[in-house]
């Protein structure tokens, strides 16, 4: 046993290391990132495990499988959003057998600190009939990497870990264990629990109601859901999951009694407790964080004999993300009052860097438009994503990742012109080239402009899948007619030969790419630093 | 005892190895501790706030109560009035003097001391000129820590030791003027 401190992202990767891990996949994402910085750092510095970044979330995935299927310990690490792009094999996988251990660790985001959703992953899980497992505090996260493995293993199933923001980005010392060895190859000898052909899927698909079952069974048993019953006091019980246990915890000591509790922090939920919980009390509260997934299945459709609070009856604000305050009134505790909030403060919002390439880019961008009555700026998640705010106001939509392509393909096949699409070369890498197939082969009038800073930067540097130098054949590759891909440079001084340049494209009737290539300053101070230190 | 800070201050100012630091620090009195920051866009230029919980026993939420902090600790004055109503009546604001202008509109500075002042226990430490004194301009953070090392319930000791482990892969001579910047602080 040894103390360490850590950041829940850190509890995970090292619980994982210490659970044999072998392979490890996935593509940046906030609150996720740092589970995979520590497991590239861990495999520079010792050589004992492959970890590295994909192009997105669903090669991550499928990579992971592989690895399964040569019996190793594997894992993927993404943001809740990123699970809709791996959601195919996802789904998919819980209808195979799992040979070595799989497990998916997803970081939601409620309050959307660096998100464009708070989508709940239990649903997820749930959807798939995937055993889930969700930590309180970065020691539980670190114990459970350990048993989801062993979980995913004994039931031959993919398992999910489910964290939050609150909990991938706080610190606290965690007590770790001895590291258990990998697993030696061993490749499965069942190919046909392998290869979803309808033959075999209905087959799985049976095999897996029934360990859904199993799974079932044995979550009234699990460590994780933890029923108290206060034999004396019936007005009331508790139901917590996630974070909600902390923050009802903090609040405890101003009860006058202390209420029956069921904790949830494996699932397929305990529904034996949940009963025995509900034979008890009068009424339920339900502190969840996330959305109000079990107190959903609480409520059903036909009345209740119990009394059900949560958010769906706004008892809880049903959105955002829950804290030591906003659990008070379901528990009829009242407000906590600090000093006065001082008035009138200016915002201060997250804003492009001094000297970063993005806000040279969207000059030339703004100034090449301006004129036009029916142009259109899609845009997408990255840094560049700021260039929705003041000065620039340069962009018109953000969606999803690589979905400013299709937009503005859409867009121009319904006759808006110019139509401008502008992502960055990580996000192209990840999700735009299919899209930018598509435009190629429709020869779509639209002008798609790529901010290469060769670096996935508004999640802390990654290195991008490629380096800047391969885009541009990258391109060509897709089949983007080379008279209609242009280079620049975008920097002050270039500024009007780029407006020029831009111009010269929006007047193309086809498709035209331009790579606005300039490496992202803090990843300059970065490299610099590094340098220096070498 | 329980012991509640809100660390705030712009992206890019240090506020997490401030936090860093009075977290180790703390540790090694024996006192647990949780911590919870912000990382990904916020981070970019933007407003950044870390809570900091320090108790001898067991600490449930990592998020702070509203009006619980025993301290706000900040690394710019506007910032450091951003978040007063965690402050419990008798909390106190340690603040940076130097204010980071990257808002069009920014009040007046002394507009902002102004504020500060009418809070019974403030400090608004010039942290830029001690920590020049000091000899790392680079500094700064550590003559906060400094500043709020009265207030805090670790020992100057233990954060001493924690901002050596820190500094010390950067050199003797680096990690001896964050020393003395924190010294600078705490005089």
């Amino acid at each position: 046993m040894a103390e360490q401190v850590l950041l829940g992202d850190e509890a995970i990767a090292l619980g994982a290391i210490h659970a044999g891990l072998s392979n490890a996949y996935g593509y940046p994402g906030t609150p996720s990132s740092e589970i995979m910085g520590y497991l590239i750092d861990y495999s520079k510095k010792t050589g004992k495990i492959h970890a590295g970044w994909c192009s997105n979330e669903k090669t991550a995935y499928e990579d992971a499988l592989g690895v399964s299927m040569a019996g190793k310990r594997t894992m993927v690490t993404t943001k809740h959003v990123g699970l809709n792009v791996a959601a195919d094999p996802f789904i998919n996988s819980a209808l195979l057998k799992i040979n070595g251990g799989v497990v998916v660790v997803v970081a939601d985001d409620p309050g959307m600190h660096s998100s464009q959703d708070e989508q709940d992953s239990r649903f997820y899980a749930d959807y798939a009939k995937v055993p889930c497992f969700e930590p309180v505090n970065q020691q539980e996260a670190y114990e459970m990497m350990g048993e989801a493995f062993e979980f995913s293993e004994k039931y031959n199933i993919p398992v999910m870990m489910r964290i939050v923001t609150r909990l991938a980005h706080s610190r606290a010392v965690v007590d770790t264990k001895e590291e258990r060895a990998q697993n030696k190859k061993k490749k499965t000898d069942d190919a046909t629990s392998w290869m979803l052909l309808p033959l075999y899927a209905r087959r799985q698909w049976d095999r897996l109601l029934l360990k859904y079952d199993e799974f079932s069974k044995k979550s009234e048993d699990s460590k994780y859901n933890q029923l108290y019953i206060n034999p004396d006091f019936k007005k009331y019980g508790i139901i917590t999951t996630g974070l909600g246990k902390n923050y009802y915890i903090e609040n405890l000591p101003e009860l006058s009694v202390k209420p029956s509790h069921l904790h949830i922090g494996f699932y397929p939920y305990p529904a034996e407790k949940i009963k025995k919980l509900a034979a008890h009390v009068e009424k339920i509260i339900v502190i969840e964080e996330g959305y109000p997934f079990i107190e959903q299945k609480l409520r059903g459709i036909l009345k209740q004999p119990v009394i059900i609070e949560g958010k769906l009856d706004n008892k809880i604000q049903p959105t955002g993300e829950l804290n030591p305050d906003n659990v008070r009134p379901v528990l009829g505790l009242a407000e906590r009052k600090g000093l006065a909030a001082v008035e009138k403060l200016p915002g201060r919002p997250p804003q492009l860097c001094q000297g970063c390439s993005h806000v040279d880019s969207y000059n030339f961008i703004k100034e090449a438009l301006s004129g036009y009555s029916e142009s259109i700026v899609t845009s997408d998640i990255g840094c560049y994503a700021l260039g929705a705010m003041p000065p620039y106001s340069a962009i018109e939509s953000i969606v999803c990742m690589g979905a400013c392509i299709g937009n503005a393909k859409g867009a121009a096949e319904a006759g808006l012109k110019p139509a401008v699409a502008v992502i960055g070369d990580s996000t192209f890498y990840h999700s735009g080239m299919t899209a930018l197939v598509d435009a190629v082969s429709a020869n779509t009038p639209m002008t798609l402009i790529i901010l290469d800073n060769g670096t996935v930067a508004m999640t802390g540097g990654q290195e991008t899948i490629l380096p800047s130098s391969q885009l541009e054949s990258v391109i060509k590759g897709l089949g983007v007619n080379p008279e209609h891909i242009k280079t620049v440079v975008p920097i002050a001084k270039n500024h009007d030969e780029n407006v020029k340049i831009l111009k010269e494209e929006l007047e193309y009737e086809g498709l035209s790419v331009v790579l606005s290539v300039r490496e992202c300053i803090e990843n300059i101070k970065r490299r610099l630093k590094k340098e220096r230190s070498e | 005892m329980k012991f509640d800070v809100v660390l705030a201050g712009v992206g890019g100012q240090g506020v997490l190895s401030l936090a860093a630091i009075i977290a180790t620090g703390a540790m090694k009195d024996n006192l647990k501790v949780r911590q919870s920051e912000v990382h990904g866009m916020a981070q970019r230029g933007g407003a950044v706030l870390a809570h900091l919980r320090i108790s001898d026993s067991e600490i449930a939420s990592d998020l702070v109560p509203k009006g619980a902090a025993s301290l706000v600790l900040s690394m710019e004055p506007l910032e450091s009035l951003r978040y007063v109503d965690f402050l419990s009546p008798e909390g106190s604001i340690v603040t940076a003097s130097e204010p980071f202008i990257n808002i069009p509109n920014y009040p007046e500075t002394e507009t902002i001391y102004e504020k500060i002042r009418k809070f019974k226990n403030h400090k608004i430490v010039d942290s830029v000129a001690l920590a020049k004194k000091a000899g790392s301009a680079r500094a700064a953070n550590m003559v906060i820590i400094g500043a709020a090392s009265g207030i805090l319930p670790v020992s100057k000791e233990s954060l001493k030791a924690a901002i050596v482990e820190l500094f010390l892969s950067k050199g003797k001579e680096v990690a001896d003027a964050n020393i003395k910047a924190f010294e600078l602080g705490a005089e």
